[in-house]
């Protein structure tokens, strides 16, 4: 792998940058891999590459329906964070955000972290005590988080109404500085970039029909365009459409795929240097270093796999977003897209094994995967690595929704990400 | 946008006015008291979740404010037909 560096920049600049090598191989499959991972997102690739680089296994496949990278790693608001209520949930995002940290060096591609912070709104004296009660249980598991009150926000976000006339008034908010953003198409180009050094296939154009499961146990998939490819491990990392995946293995999942949309303005002087988003009115929005305001919407109530949404939806968070910040009420917005998430009843992710043998699924982080894809990544490895879950996986096990130990994000992720 | 044809109102609204109840019949369990852990399981989580025919419960919340069963495809979008609770649907999925 050639590495990028401000000295290769210069040295490509003398001839007119016409010869960087390819990011990445275009082969074709073998007959036969170790681990296949089905879905070539940001999930998927952080996968395969950590299992190249940690468990050393390399003779590994991931296999796209469409090209790389081209589902919700790029289409979602790129917000990171890791202020989650439970214990579980917290030490799975923080070992996420921790590898976030170090990414760009890692992966020698420039990730564009940028720790600009994520606030949430109050709008409420119930938003206030339920942000209360997040920030001291992340303060126990060791995750930075603190309340600021109107006052001090209004003082750090000037462009926030925090006046006593708005309709909800802003009474202070939780801000996780740690937090912020990244590129998403960088977080799936470095890892498809880091995995294919390491001699990881990715194969795009290569949509998965149906799996080859003989006594309960999975042997390989069988592909549209390159016929059955042997494995004998197989992780399912497809997001929305995890539900048509589980069907073909013969099961069902406790997950329904719905529609989320984003926005995104005409590029404006810069005025907001972080994240902020609001539970109450529901809408959240950063800046881009474009200039363009990327705002962020609800799911539709309804399952779909359009991949777009109700334009009512849309109109309710520019409500939102004009409530918190009246000097965007005239700006106009350029794009408008949706994706399909797979939206657990808990709102936590399922990384798991399967009723099949040797059949593991990474799906279900709905409305907030984007923030998970290193940590996902690296856990969800060690789980294909060894046959069985992760420690920092365990509890997110498809069982939990038998047994009742449900790890409930409702409350303190709610359905702003 | 969805436009819903309401059974009970005899119009066709939008979508605002409803709100999506999920999966249609889905039956409660005849004996709870005696249901292992997966079934109860079953029918409180797991869902179908199709790519193509679905058919979905909704609720006319700013209408009528009662149910009726859609049948719909969640990948064009299109209803393809409304029926009352207790009634079954003419279009389904194949397979």
């Amino acid at each position: 792998m050639q590495r990028y560096s401000g000295f290769g920049l210069l040295k490509h600049s003398l001839s007119y940058h016409e010869n960087w090598q390819r990011v990445w191989r275009n082969p074709t499959p073998k007959k036969k891999y170790d681990v296949i991972i089905i879905g070539a997102g940001g999930h998927g690739l952080a996968t395969a590459y950590y299992l190249a680089k940690e468990h050393g296994i390399t003779n590994v496949a991931v296999l796209e329906k469409g090209h790389l990278g081209g589902g919700n790693i790029c289409r979602n608001t790129t917000i990171v964070r890791s202020n989650y209520l439970w214990d579980e949930s917290a030490a799975l995002y923080e070992h996420s955000m921790k590898l976030w940290e170090g990414l760009s060096q890692e992966l020698n591609y420039n990730q564009m972290f940028s720790q600009r912070g994520v606030y949430h709104t109050c709008h409420t004296l119930g938003d206030l005590r339920t942000n209360e009660r997040l920030v001291y249980a992340n303060r126990l598991q060791g995750v930075d988080n603190e309340m600021v009150y109107a006052d001090q926000l209004q003082k750090e976000i000037p462009a926030l109404d925090c006046s006593k006339d708005a309709r909800y008034p802003v009474l202070g908010a939780s801000v996780q500085r740690r937090g912020g953003n990244a590129r998403h198409d960088a977080v799936a180009w470095g890892y498809a970039r880091a995995a294919d050094a390491l001699g990881v296939d990715l194969i795009q154009n290569c949509e998965v029909v149906d799996m080859e499961i003989n006594d309960g146990k999975i042997t390989g998939v069988k592909t549209k365009q390159y016929g059955v490819i042997k494995a004998d491990r197989v992780g399912c990392v497809t997001a929305g459409n995890s539900g048509v995946m589980a069907k073909m293995a013969g099961f069902k999942l406790p997950v329904e795929s719905h529609p989320l949309q984003a926005l995104v303005s005409e590029p404006i002087k810069p005025f907001l240097d972080t994240v902020v988003m609001s539970n109450h009115v529901h809408g959240y929005m950063s800046q881009s270093d474009k200039g363009d305001l990327v705002i962020g919407a609800g799911i539709d109530g309804w399952v779909g796999y359009g991949q777009r949404g109700s334009y009512g939806i849309i109109e309710h968070t520019i409500q939102a977003i004009v409530e918190l910040f009246p000097l965007t009420s005239r700006v106009r917005m350029n794009r408008q897209w949706g994706g399909i998430v797979d939206a657990c009843p808990d709102a936590s992710p399922i990384l798991s094994e399967t009723p099949v043998k040797n059949l593991f699924f990474n799906c279900g982080w709905g409305t907030g995967g984007f923030k998970g894809t290193p940590g996902s990544g690296n856990v969800f490895a060690h789980t294909l690595a060894h046959g069985k879950a992760h420690p920092l996986a365990e509890p997110f096990s498809i069982n939990r929704f038998n047994t009742g130990a449900l790890i409930d994000e409702h409350g303190a992720a709610g359905v702003a990400h | 946008m969805l436009h819903i044809y309401c059974p009970h109102c005899q119009e066709l609204r939008e979508e605002e006015e409803f709100h999506c109840s999920g999966e249609a019949h889905i039956a409660r369990p005849l004996d709870p008291d005696n249901c292992t852990d997966a079934e109860w399981g079953e029918y409180i989580f797991f869902r179908k979740n199709p790519r193509g025919i679905q058919h979905e419960m909704w609720y006319h919340t700013t209408g009528c404010r009662k149910f009726f069963n859609v049948t719909r495809d969640t990948q064009t979008y299109e209803i393809k037909e409304v029926y009352k609770i207790g009634e079954q649907p003419k279009v389904v999925a194949e397979g």
